[in-house]
């Protein structure tokens, strides 16, 4: 049965394969006074009738203009074209009043192989900031631009860069009465969507594994909720849980060894821990109330979860170990899904405004919230590994789609799919 | 003998299973048939241990009779609660009674929700809504045996709509007989 189930799996990746659906992002508010900076296309070093795959230099581009933070210049608007440092004129770049450039080459390296080399200069100061070389091969060099485009986002911020990251996010579509629900995996950018699963039972909940190559998510496509954890890149999957009622809200713990999640086996929905190497599952929270979506910190020392032991749902924080609850959200009458920031100084969560549900940030030592979003129906949010931005699921023209906010709410993009309901979007960690 | 009537028996609750499986796509209510697995085939598929109840008494089930108010199967709940309104009360108290003098029926109830907040909650507050169905029809004398209850959240709107009155729709329990 097991292996019936792996070459399901396989035919499903091969269709997927075949029917890439792009996420098209759209930055919709940006950065007054974003920093002006010019990308090079990188200059290909080999046989002409032969380019690489992928034009590097606009990737970088795209990262750093949807960031918000930075404002890239149009190509058509180039003076020149410099490759290396000894064609750079900065007077070039100093006139189009750009603050940064970058420039590159690639060269092949062997067959299906090749080296990219780029340059971060600072115009005013005419020098160098940073620069490297990469080998790398066809499949990679997206991911290259975007390693490239962390480096420069870091070194002009003083922020880790998060483009060379992945979302993962649920897609409903096909008739209204009978659809066909996907789990899919993306690049930040939106580029290259996978589908890692596909029923037409729902899926929901996914949650990554911290170094980033599995992914626990809920499918019912047995008739009933139960937990899965799927390894991302081989597509090998396991089934987690199968209890009686609710299995559901699968959350990793940030060494990767236990799986916090909600179930109702006896009864109503309490929060459990399971050890992952002795599948042992240990009860952390139990009311009478509804105890649903842990969220560990980073620390691994405190989980946050949904009650409405109170009348209402709201977030409550307890210790790994159990013991007492501590209420943590007392502003607006509804507040749920929250998950930690990296740093672990605030929390993200869905926070109802008079009628709207909206995506709030609370100040853990402050204990107030910041709404970030203006939406009617926005939820599922989902920090960045950076602590930049915040993905979450909105409604835009009557179509469920991915947005994301940075945490200071100046910068908003969005990230919607040409056919069908965008949802349930989290966001990849840094990959170990 | 007895081989013929064995006969007759199953293919008249074969047919009875094809005939409900016609009404439940052509009737208002959708989201019945639980096929459609991605995985392992060795899911409780929804059609067939349908009808294993009524065998002899089969002139038309009282459940597909719309004068019958066990043709009513859906409950609506008020948002955020899983309180039973009074009006439901005469049509579950009507399946109370048929599933206590049909000791073979077995129900599933679906707990949904409207699409407001989140998901996971929702799941946990259909969850609510399909016991709180379950304890009323067991408080009635229904058997625990004979119910199931299964919440699919938000994930299953019957009206895709985005306003209150799409929204009190998809406040619900469906009444799945299997």
């Amino acid at each position: 049965m097991k292996k019936l189930t792996g070459i399901i799996i396989s035919l499903l990746l091969v269709f997927a394969a075949q029917a890439q659906a792009r996420l098209v992002i759209e930055i919709t508010e940006g950065v007054e006074g974003a920093l002006p900076i010019a990308v090079v296309p990188f200059q290909w070093m080999g046989d002409a009738a032969n380019p690489p795959p992928e034009a590097v230099g606009k990737i970088i581009a795209a990262d750093l203009q949807r960031s918000g933070y930075f404002k890239t210049l149009d190509e058509t608007q180039m003076l020149s074209r410099p490759s290396a440092m000894t064609e750079v004129d900065f007077r070039d770049w100093r006139a189009l009043r750009q603050d940064n450039l970058v420039i590159g080459r690639i060269e092949p390296n062997g067959p299906g192989g090749y080296k990219v080399r780029f340059q971060l200069f600072d115009v005013y100061q005419g020098e160098q900031l940073i620069g490297y070389n990469f080998s790398t091969t066809a499949k990679d060099l997206r991911a290259i631009a975007h390693h490239i485009a962390d480096l420069i986002y870091e070194t002009l911020t003083g922020t880790k860069g998060a483009f060379a990251t992945r979302i993962a996010y649920v897609v409903s579509e096909g008739p209204a009465d009978s659809p066909t629900i996907s789990l899919r995996i993306a690049d930040s950018d939106g580029h290259g969507a996978q589908t890692i699963v596909s029923s037409k039972e729902p899926l929901m909940s996914p949650a990554w594994s911290p170094d980033g190559r599995k992914l626990a998510y809920v499918s019912f496509e047995n008739g009933r909720p139960s937990i899965w954890i799927q390894e991302v890149f081989t597509g090998k999957r396991e089934k987690i849980t199968s209890f009686k009622g609710i299995n559901g809200a699968p959350a990793w713990s940030p060494d990767g060894h236990y799986l916090a999640m909600a179930l109702s086996k006896d009864g109503n929905p309490d929060i459990y821990i399971m050890d992952l190497a002795r599948r042992k599952l240990r009860r952390l929270v139990r009311h009478w109330a509804i105890e649903t979506e842990p969220s560990w910190s980073p620390d691994g020392r405190t989980l946050l979860f949904t009650s409405d032991r109170g009348g209402s749902p709201q977030i409550y924080q307890v210790s790994v170990t159990g013991g007492d609850v501590k209420r943590l959200t007392f502003e607006n009458k509804y507040n749920a899904r929250a998950s930690y920031a990296p740093d672990g100084k605030s929390i993200t969560l869905i926070t109802r405004v008079g009628s709207q549900y909206r995506i709030g940030v609370l100040d853990l030592a402050t204990g107030s919230i910041t709404v970030l979003t203006d939406g009617r129906l926005d939820e599922s949010p989902s920090f960045a590994p950076n602590g930049s931005m915040i993905i979450y699921a909105t409604r835009y023209k009557g179509k469920g789609v991915l947005a994301a906010v940075s945490t200071d709410g100046r910068v908003k993009q969005r990230l919607a799919l040409q056919s069908g309901d965008v949802r349930d979007p989290v966001w990849s960690p840094y990959y170990k | 003998m007895m081989k013929k009537t064995m006969i007759l028996l199953l293919t008249l609750v074969f047919s009875m299973a094809l005939l409900s499986g016609c009404t439940s796509t052509g009737g208002p209510q959708d989201g019945e048939e639980a096929g459609a697995q991605v995985g392992d085939g060795s899911g409780a598929g929804g059609a067939d241990t349908a009808a294993a109840g009524g065998a002899g008494a089969w002139t038309g089930s009282p459940l597909e009779d719309p004068s019958s108010p066990l043709y009513e199967k859906v409950v609506y709940f008020d948002f955020d609660t899983a309180e039973i309104r009074p009006e439901y009360v005469p049509t579950l108290r009507a399946h109370a009674e048929y599933l206590v003098n049909t000791p073979g029926a077995r129900l599933v109830i679906e707990g949904h929700c409207d699409e407001r907040g989140s998901r996971e909650y929702n799941i946990a507050l259909g969850e609510r809504r399909a016991d709180a169905v379950k304890r009323f029809l067991e408080a009635e004398g229904v058997s625990p045996v004979q119910l199931e209850t299964i919440s699919y959240g938000e994930e299953r709107p019957v009206d895709l709509g985005h306003n209150e009155q799409a929204w009190a729709k998809n406040r619900r329990a469906e009444l799945v007989y299997q």
